[in-house]
């Protein structure tokens, strides 16, 4: 099997997951999906400088082929904002649960699982 | 470089500095940390004017950050577009910020002018870059100061949309990196003005791919523009936030329409192949759906807000409906018709909060309530911001429909574009008609006990009052407004002269 055609299914997976997951209707389940939309974004966005192994990042010497490190850098950038964003919704789901009692992503409760919640 | 060619970055760098020693001063004193705020939204309207000012005599000019030369850095971009998107978000950025402080709105958490500094960042930055890269971290900028914005003042319902509002916000940011990695790895750059070179010279296997692309990015930017069918964020969050920062995000959605209209015609023009004009055949319909959606959204509202935030999504589809033609001429009313409608919404959302203040109980419910002070003040506020979201003469929006109709009447599709321009305006006068009749004029009974509430003053009535005066500004200055928006749009649809100042440092 090719490097690529790992990366790429990896990627499928990680995308088709995340959003079955993101269009759950409980924040916890829509949390982990957006988490796994954003790990297979970074992995597509790493791949886009295409696959190549064992190339030096920016300046060597004596070698002509080198690794594109500007998506590097993109992905630096994604992860962070993505970290930021994750841990900001996770803490909203909380303050919502807390204050409306429903984890439902619209805050309506669900009448048959929600009886014993207060 | 003179100190000048420097004040290009300026409208970034004021609420960069502003927003922290804004944040660090409340903490102390709370009186320093607002007039600081408020100094911030001066300066940052004198330097958008200043702007302005230079960009009238047509140069595109590109400011390097770092120094290095584009592509291979990050470039601002000053153009008439953006001179105008700035002196927009700053003028409404000023006016919703007195009424912040005035209405004491931003004592009811501790952050809101840092807050309110950062969005400005957002907004700033993502009207002045010249890279697709640096767009989305400015979008990124302007939406999580926007999350802290729309939760200010907290409350059940404001949190409950806002866990809706930030996971739909978040899917919009993976797919935009979605399209912005396809975009590079079909490019291998991210410079607007090296994209539009390279997509154009683009081979004929990667033809699929990059339609695809961008189609993406246009999804993405709908979605921040809040078009049927990807608005069903909208209506509810701006109902459930606080008047004053909604009023703000009136030019959120606008940010969205803005952003189309920099990168089609630039990237995707004429000159693109198989993706010349890719997103065209699928705006119109989808402009002609939120245009009516809006308008029938303000006829059913069951409260001011509501009605408000319908508003503006019937205000987006009138836009997109002369954006969709993608033409000189269209675009100028659009532009137009940008600079209005962004006023107007953020007028309604004022006078929705003055009403809110003042009924008590009935806030801003479209229910006949006992009389309340200020009733007739109001209520004629009122008739002058709906006179302007509707678009009926003596205001801007009057002149900027009619814009819109006579530059369109070229386009094919001109007989959908009118029907749903004159059939929304009517359906948008019944709407406001009922709401304004129910709240302003239905006094349950007269001789009833009126709604107290504690001394309301005079004050409060000044930043909508002067909304609706700028309004009323730009309807007499209208044909001055229709020059600058044929020249702006001119310089849109000459991409080449844009791809030169950016690549080339030409500043002609």
């Amino acid at each position: 099997m090719s490097l690529e055609f790992l990366i790429a299914s990896a990627i499928a997976v990680l995308t088709a997951g995340g959003i079955y997951l993101a269009l759950r209707g409980r924040t916890f389940q829509v949390v982990l999906g957006l988490t796994l939309l954003s790990y297979a974004v970074n992995l597509f966005l790493f791949a886009i400088g295409r696959l190549v192994v064992d190339r030096p990042p920016l300046f060597h010497t004596g070698v002509t082929d080198h690794a594109d490190p500007l998506p590097q850098a993109l992905v630096l950038t994604a992860i962070v904002i993505t970290f930021g964003m994750t841990a900001l919704v996770v803490i909203l789901s909380l303050r919502s649960f807390l204050e409306s009692g429903s984890d439902q992503v619209d805050g309506i409760a669900d009448p048959s699982h929600d009886e014993g919640a207060p | 470089m003179t100190l000048l060619d420097h004040l290009v970055i300026a409208p970034i760098v004021i609420p960069a500095i502003v927003g922290p020693i804004a944040l660090l001063a409340m903490r102390r004193v709370r009186r320093v940390g607002v007039a600081l705020s408020l100094a911030g939204c001066v300066a940052m309207l004198g330097a958008a004017l200043a702007l302005f000012g230079i960009a009238q005599d047509d140069a595109i000019r590109a400011y390097p950050l770092g120094n290095w030369p584009a592509p291979f850095g990050i470039v601002l971009v000053l153009d008439r577009l953006s001179a105008m998107m700035l002196v927009l978000a700053a003028t409404l950025a000023l006016i919703v910020m007195v009424h912040a402080i005035v209405t004491a709105v931003d004592r009811k958490g501790w952050h809101f002018h840092p807050l309110f500094q950062f969005q400005l960042l957002g907004l700033n930055g993502a009207f002045l870059t010249g890279d697709l890269f640096n767009l989305f971290v400015f979008f990124e900028v302007l939406l999580i100061a926007s999350y802290g914005l729309m939760l200010h003042g907290q409350g059940s319902a404001r949190l409950k949309a806002g866990v809706a509002y930030v996971v739909v916000n978040i899917v919009g940011s993976a797919l935009f990196l979605i399209a912005l990695g396809l975009l590079y790895g079909l490019t291998g750059t991210l410079n607007m003005a090296d994209l539009a070179r390279r997509v154009a010279a683009l081979g004929a296997a990667d033809q699929g791919l990059i339609r695809i692309a961008g189609l993406l990015l246009i999804t993405v930017f709908s979605l921040k523009a809040a078009i049927v069918p990807l608005h069903l964020w909208l209506p509810r969050t701006y109902a459930a936030t606080t008047p004053v920062a909604a009023a703000l995000f009136a030019i959120m959605t606008k940010v969205g329409v803005y952003a189309m209209i920099r990168t089609v015609p630039l990237i995707f023009g004429d000159g693109a192949g198989a993706a010349a004009w890719v997103p065209a055949p699928w705006l119109l319909p989808a402009a002609v759906l939120t245009a009516i959606t809006g308008f029938a959204g303000v006829l059913a509202a069951r409260a001011m807000r509501e009605q408000a935030a319908f508003a503006i999504l019937g205000s987006t589809g009138t836009l997109l409906l002369a954006v969709s033609c993608w033409t000189q001429a269209t675009t100028a009313a659009a532009l137009f018709y940008l600079f209005h409608a962004t006023l107007a919404g953020a007028a309604l959302f004022l006078v929705a909060d003055s009403t809110l203040r003042r009924r008590g109980q009935y806030g801003d419910a479209t229910v006949p309530s006992p009389r309340f002070a200020g009733q007739e003040a109001i209520g004629l506020l009122f008739l002058g911001s709906t006179i302007a979201a509707i678009g009926l003469p003596p205001l801007s929006g009057f002149v900027a429909k009619l814009f819109i109709l006579q530059t369109t009447f070229a386009a094919p599709a001109w007989a959908a574009i009118w029907t749903t321009v004159l059939g929304t305006t009517l359906v948008g006068v019944i709407g406001f008609a009922r709401s304004g009749s129910a709240i302003f004029w239905k006094a349950a009974a007269v001789d009833a006990n009126p709604i107290t509430c504690p001394d309301r003053s005079h004050a409060e009535l000044a930043a909508p009052t002067a909304l609706i005066a700028l309004l009323a500004l730009l309807t007499l200055g209208a044909g001055w407004a229709t020059v600058q928006a044929q020249a702006t749009a001119a310089q849109i649809f000459a991409p080449e002269r844009y791809i030169a100042a950016v690549l080339e440092g030409e500043t002609r």
